[in-house]
């Protein structure tokens, strides 16, 4: 199957102004990254804050500017696409914003806020009332939220809200920056779910910004594990859970405390903390933090290799039982 | 020998829309050197429960019963100068968002020398304590870094000055509301080591709140669950998150992601919406959500032991159904 997005080398850059006591500069906060997203399928971008992940996701949906590399959107370059063209795409590839109450105009119904996207594209002729009622049923949100306004809703109801709103085009690629942050445990789950459903029912191909790996684990069908701009790991969801092969991977899986007490932790201890990225270590980028760098780690700049059903960026990277038939 | 025992404890808050009863009846003790959790959801009434503490509440904020005894003493009927002087010596706190604790335009040095305006020792003195205190929550270089503003230290840097502030004064009781939550998972599992190993070391008792049952597995010695208000269930760690007594608790612990191994498209939630707390429908809080709702739960339950030192508020256990 051929891929809808293709994500080729794409960097980010950023003018850093300078100081008093610095120069002007610029910072990559995406540095080359290769990834693509086969039509109806999940991809799971993974990173802790400032690892590039929703500067990735922006460029994605046109908001900001790709330096190098390239975006290709059903075999068209996205990257130095008019804004008057970008707009008309705008009705496939849709972004749902983290914030769920900050993203919705406070001003405005309910109604008008998931029936907006129909008058930006100049969608005449359609009955507002009847699209409005099909989106809230779609979210799974009964007909009367059409009135309310988004004080009135708690914040699980406003990502549906959100939900409905970036679906009312019927795109082909959403966008969803952080979709469960903030909510509780008990609600968490329902929004995954919905996203699970709609992805079943609509065939939407869906990339999924998070932190937490546990978002991505049960409805992704692929991750990428991103650290300071880079991908560092990627690869089929099941594969990149069972048998992790970088170090950070291994330590983000291990960063999740369990609810259980007695559980036997096989945790990997990182040291200190990220590196600024207007500072790039030298070498593997991760080594400064990495239990297990050696010597090498931090002259030579370790190769995107792959292995299997997964690729990773290390020099000794974890090798698991399963991986001996296939030597990577 | 208990640090903190509040008993009854309920408070209420003056709404347009009536008195919205935030705490009914909270119950919980933090013995000497414990560390004690409380976990609940948006809504349940942590923060309500923390400002009654240290009676930081807001103006609409009204206790209607109850007792805090922090070292014997009542806290809620302690004159103001007094409560004054328990709060950063003797009670002391580490609040959520680690990049709004500190003054922005003051230097971490001279904060953390401000903190010790009680004591009359030198300024040189104040400032060696302060090197001592970043070294201990493992800043590298603390000397130095004194000199330095909250700016140029990232969020998990900021939350360990934070702690190191708030242990300044060797409390004897620590109150951290989510202390990890703004963090990245790598360095939450660094603070909540950390924060043990200050524990152990200062022999404080730490009150911890969080939303995060793994956290909460993994640091404390008792946890205490509270929904819409009320302590549903209380108890031993081991007991609480391996033998869960209330439904409430168990829902909880199964919507949990950490909890799911096998891999599924369908994730579990708990259905329904909290309780109005302005207009609270009688019986058990929870019935309505509850999928092992019976005729007893129109009747509010008490708390009842489940075991030895865990108990809950359900009408299952009496019943003596299975937990």
């Amino acid at each position: 199957m051929s891929a809808l997005l293709d994500i080729k080398d794409v960097v980010v850059r950023f003018a850093v102004r300078g100081g008093v006591f610095s120069s002007a500069g610029s910072i990559d906060a995406v540095s080359g990254v290769s990834l693509s997203i086969e039509e109806g399928k999940t991809y799971g971008i993974v990173g802790e804050s400032g690892s590039g992940k929703t500067t990735l996701a922006r460029a994605v949906a046109g908001l900001h500017h790709a330096s190098e590399g390239s975006i290709l959107y059903r075999g068209q370059e996205l990257r130095d696409l008019p804004e008057a063209q970008f707009r008309k795409l705008r009705r496939e590839i849709v972004m749902m914003f983290q914030d769920p109450i900050g993203s919705l105009s406070p001003r405005l119904s309910v109604k008008s806020l998931i029936t907006e996207p129909f008058r930006i594209q100049g969608m005449k002729g359609r009955d507002l009332d009847a699209e409005a009622r099909r989106l809230l049923a779609m979210v799974g949100l009964p007909p009367e939220f059409a009135t309310r306004y988004p004080y009135q809703i708690s914040g699980g109801q406003a990502r549906r809200v959100g939900v409905a709103r970036a679906l009312a085009l019927d795109p082909k690629l959403l966008i969803a920056d952080e979709p469960t942050a903030g909510l509780d445990v008990s609600i968490q789950g329902e929004m995954l779910n919905l996203l699970a459903r709609l992805q079943d029912e609509l065939g939407l191909a869906i990339m999924i910004i998070t932190h937490n790996l546990n978002v991505v684990r049960h409805i992704t069908d692929r991750v990428g594990i991103m650290y300071l701009g880079k991908l560092v790991e990627e690869g089929e969801t099941d594969t990149v859970f069972s048998a992790p092969r970088h170090p950070y991977t291994l330590a983000l899986l291990a960063a999740n405390p369990e609810p259980d007490p007695d559980a036997q932790l096989m945790r990997i201890e990182l040291q200190g903390e990220p590196p600024s990225i207007l500072n790039r270590p030298k070498g593997c980028e991760f080594h400064t933090r990495c239990p297990f760098a050696q010597a090498r780690c931090s002259t030579e700049v370790p190769l995107w290799q792959i292995a299997g059903r997964a690729a990773h960026r290390c020099h000794f990277p974890a090798s698991w039982e399963q991986d001996k038939a296939c030597p990577a | 020998m208990t640090v903190l025992d509040i008993q009854g404890l309920s408070v209420s808050y003056g709404t347009p829309r009536g008195e919205l009863r935030a705490l009914r009846d909270v119950s919980l003790s933090v013995p000497e050197r414990k560390i004690v959790g409380i976990v609940g959801e948006s809504g349940c009434g942590k923060s309500t429960l923390i400002s009654a503490i240290i009676r930081l509440m807001a103006p609409n904020a009204r206790v209607r019963s109850g007792t805090v005894r922090f070292n014997g003493q009542d806290l809620l009927a302690l004159p103001e100068a007094r409560m004054r002087g328990l709060r950063g010596t003797e009670i002391s706190m580490v609040f959520q968002d680690p990049m709004q604790t500190h003054n922005p335009v003051l230097t971490v040095g001279r904060q953390m020398i401000d903190i010790q305006y009680r004591d009359k020792r030198s300024k040189a003195d104040k400032l060696k304590r302060a090197a001592e205190m970043l070294a201990l929550v493992g800043i590298p270089d603390a000397r130095a870094r004194l000199n330095q503003y909250p700016f140029e230290f990232s969020g998990g840097m900021r939350q360990r000055i934070a702690i190191a502030m708030a242990l300044m004064a060797r409390p004897s009781l620590l109150i951290a509301d989510e202390p990890t939550t703004a963090l990245d998972a790598t360095l939450e599992v660094q603070i909540i080591k950390r924060l043990r190993e200050l524990q152990d070391e200062i022999g404080c008792s730490i009150l911890f709140i969080s939303h995060h049952l793994g956290v909460i597995a993994e640091l404390c010695d008792e946890v205490v669950v509270m929904y819409a208000g009320e302590v549903v269930e209380a108890g031993s760690v081991r007991d609480v998150f391996h033998h869960p007594a209330h439904p409430y608790t168990r829902a909880l612990l199964e919507c949990d992601p950490g909890h799911i191994k096998e891999k599924t498209r369908n994730l579990p939630t708990i259905p329904g919406n909290i309780p109005d707390l302005v207009s609270l429908p009688g019986g058990c809080i929870f019935a309505d959500r509850c999928p092992q709702r019976h005729d007893a739960c129109t009747e509010h339950p008490v708390m009842s032991e489940a075991s030895a030192g865990h108990r809950a508020a359900c009408h299952l256990i009496k019943a003596g159904a299975p937990a």
